[in-house]
Parts: C-alpha cells; sequence; structure tokens
C-alpha cells in the first residue's frame, strides 16, 4: 500500500476513506495494478506535468520534505518544553508559532498542544478521515488511518489504551480529542520522574511517536 | 450569529442534511460545553462543492462528557471527548 500524491487545492493533511483499498489487502502480486483511485490520481499528475502546473522535481521534493518529518521532530520539540519553560508556555500557547523554531509550520492548518498532567491524560483521534500532526511527527502510522480505531477510541477510549499496554488509573481524566477540522492536536506526555538530571538530547529517546498521540506514554513515564 | 463564551452549555444540532459535514453524528444532538473559540475558518460545508467556504464560520472547541455521549459508557466518571464544532450545529441551552 502506497501513499497516494494528493493534488487538492488546500492543504489537507488527511487521506478520504474513498481510496478503494481495503485496509488489510494483502500486496499485489503485481505492482501495475492500480485501483480506480490510483489510477486517477496518476492521471492528474500527469496532466499537471504535461501542462506545466507543477514539475516531476517540484513533486519529488515534496515528498523528500514530507519524508523528512519524523516522530524524532516532534521529540525534539517536546524535549525542549520539558527543559525550558518559557518555550513550553509558547508552545500551548500556539504551537504553530512555538515549532518555527525547529523550522516547521502547519501551512494551512493550526496546532493545538494538550499537556498531560497527573490529572488529565489527552489521546487524539479524527472519527471523519485521518487528520494528524503530520507537519511535526510526519505520517501517521496506519492503525491511526483505519476505522477500528477511529470507532473505538471515542466509544471505549480505556479498553483502546489498554490494548497499546496503557493504563490509566480510574481517577485520572481520559480526554479525548477529536480533530474534525483545521486544528491538528499534539500530546505533550509527561515528563518521567527520575529524569531530572537528564538534557534535552538525552529526553528525546523517551519521546516516542505513540506518546505524542496519547495512546502510550514516554519510556520510563 | 452570537458568540458563545467558554461556559456556555451547548447542544449540537441533530439534523442530518446531505454533503460533506465535518459534525460526526455521534454528538448531534448532544449537550456538552464550550471550552475555547479558536477563531473563524471557511465553511468546509460549502468549500467540499467548489465554494469559497465565505462567510467564514467560528469554530469552537466542545467539550462533552463521555456519559453524556454514550449512556453506557464504562470508563471513568471524569473522562471526557474534547471535538472541534462549527458554530451553525451549536445551539446555547
Amino acid at each position: 500500500m502506497q501513499e497516494h500524491p494528493h493534488t487538492h487545492d488546500h492543504d489537507h493533511d488527511h487521506d478520504h476513506d474513498a481510496h478503494g483499498h481495503a485496509p488489510h489487502a494483502p500486496p499485489q502480486p503485481d505492482e501495475k495494478i492500480h485501483s480506480y483511485y490510483q489510477v486517477l490520481g496518476l492521471a492528474l499528475k500527469e496532466l499537471l506535468i504535461d501542462k506545466g502546473v507543477i514539475t516531476a522535481d517540484e513533486i519529488r521534493k515534496t515528498i523528500e520534505f514530507r519524508d523528512s518529518i519524523t516522530p524524532a521532530t516532534g521529540a525534539k520539540i517536546v524535549a525542549r518544553a520539558w527543559t525550558d519553560p518559557a518555550y513550553k508556555a509558547r508552545l500551548l500557547a500556539d504551537g504553530g508559532e512555538a515549532i518555527g523554531d525547529f523550522g516547521l509550520d502547519m501551512g494551512g492548518t493550526h496546532l493545538v498542544v494538550v499537556e498531560n498532567t497527573p490529572q488529565v491524560h489527552n489521546v487524539i483521534v479524527c472519527t471523519l478521515c485521518s487528520c494528524y500532526p503530520r507537519n511535526v511527527l510526519g505520517l501517521p502510522p496506519s492503525w491511526y488511518k483505519q476505522r477500528e480505531y477511529r470507532a473505538r477510541v471515542v466509544r471505549e477510549p480505556r479498553a483502546v489504551l489498554a490494548e497499546f499496554g496503557t493504563d490509566i488509573p480510574g481517577n485520572v481524566e481520559v480526554r479525548v480529542h477529536d480533530s474534525t477540522a483545521d486544528m491538528r492536536y499534539l500530546v505533550l506526555p509527561m515528563r518521567p520522574k527520575g529524569t531530572e538530571a537528564m538534557s534535552a538530547e538525552q529526553l528525546e529517546g523517551l519521546i516516542t511517536r505513540d506518546s505524542m498521540i496519547g495512546v502510550s506514554l514516554p519510556k520510563g513515564g | 450569529m452570537a458568540e458563545f463564551a467558554p461556559g456556555t452549555r451547548v447542544r449540537v444540532r441533530e439534523d442530518f442534511p446531505v454533503g460533506h459535514i465535518r459534525t460526526p453524528i455521534y454528538v448531534r444532538g448532544r449537550e456538552g460545553t464550550i471550552t475555547r473559540k479558536f477563531g473563524a475558518f471557511p465553511n468546509p460545508e460549502t468549500l467540499a462543492i467548489g465554494r469559497d467556504g465565505l462567510p467564514k464560520k467560528a469554530l469552537y472547541e466542545v467539550r462533552f462528557r463521555q456519559a453524556d455521549l454514550w449512556p453506557d459508557y464504562k470508563g471513568g466518571a471524569n473522562d471526557t471527548l474534547d471535538i472541534d464544532i462549527f458554530e451553525h450545529w451549536l445551539m446555547k441551552v
């Protein structure tokens, strides 16, 4: 299953459901077999190149840029927030502004950073499609886009978290964020106890993708 | 349209129009509380059919108690769900 180049006329960082392949479809033995929507995407891409609207080089550069953003990018942001209170305040006040320090921007969307505390554990989802903070975490994991996660995490979040090995005490509020519009969410996990002596660079190694989605805790957390 | 201040109790319209609607069915008809206003954004319902999305619509974060969404909710009593809802889907309770 490959990512399709997106050709919407606005920066939609989500996939729609109508790509016409089953979520668990086995790899096609013949790579030349394309789905209807893959053919449509390829035809549109070729037309845009033929008519000089965009170049193949621009498409490749965009894919390279997308591939350059990974969960390690988000980990740098979180580690900075853990070690720099002024930065954390900026990140919570206006995520899109604060990530500019790392040369990042949210394009057409807005970044809302939600902080885990001893009282509240946050988890993110997009029930309608697959909105995800791609500009800070890169491409979403496949389960994030599948219907099972999207339907269940709003209905029985604690059961879903338990399947990720995450048990949140009953007295802690589990707060699910369903990103239905122009906001993209990033969870700011709690810094694990006993890490006071660690540098920001060392802390980055504790911060996983799933902990920034909210389905797990940082290593040692 | 009137502004909703944080803390205002609101109900989501229980309507089922055809089209690209970004108000999930599971919150329609449910009561929650405004937690913040994000600003005004182009209306996705008209953007989706090739129009300009204007006039912009105010976008709010609305917090629901999970027990108000799912009567048989089995998680914590304090568990909540936050969701982004455009003003024209909200009514003051």
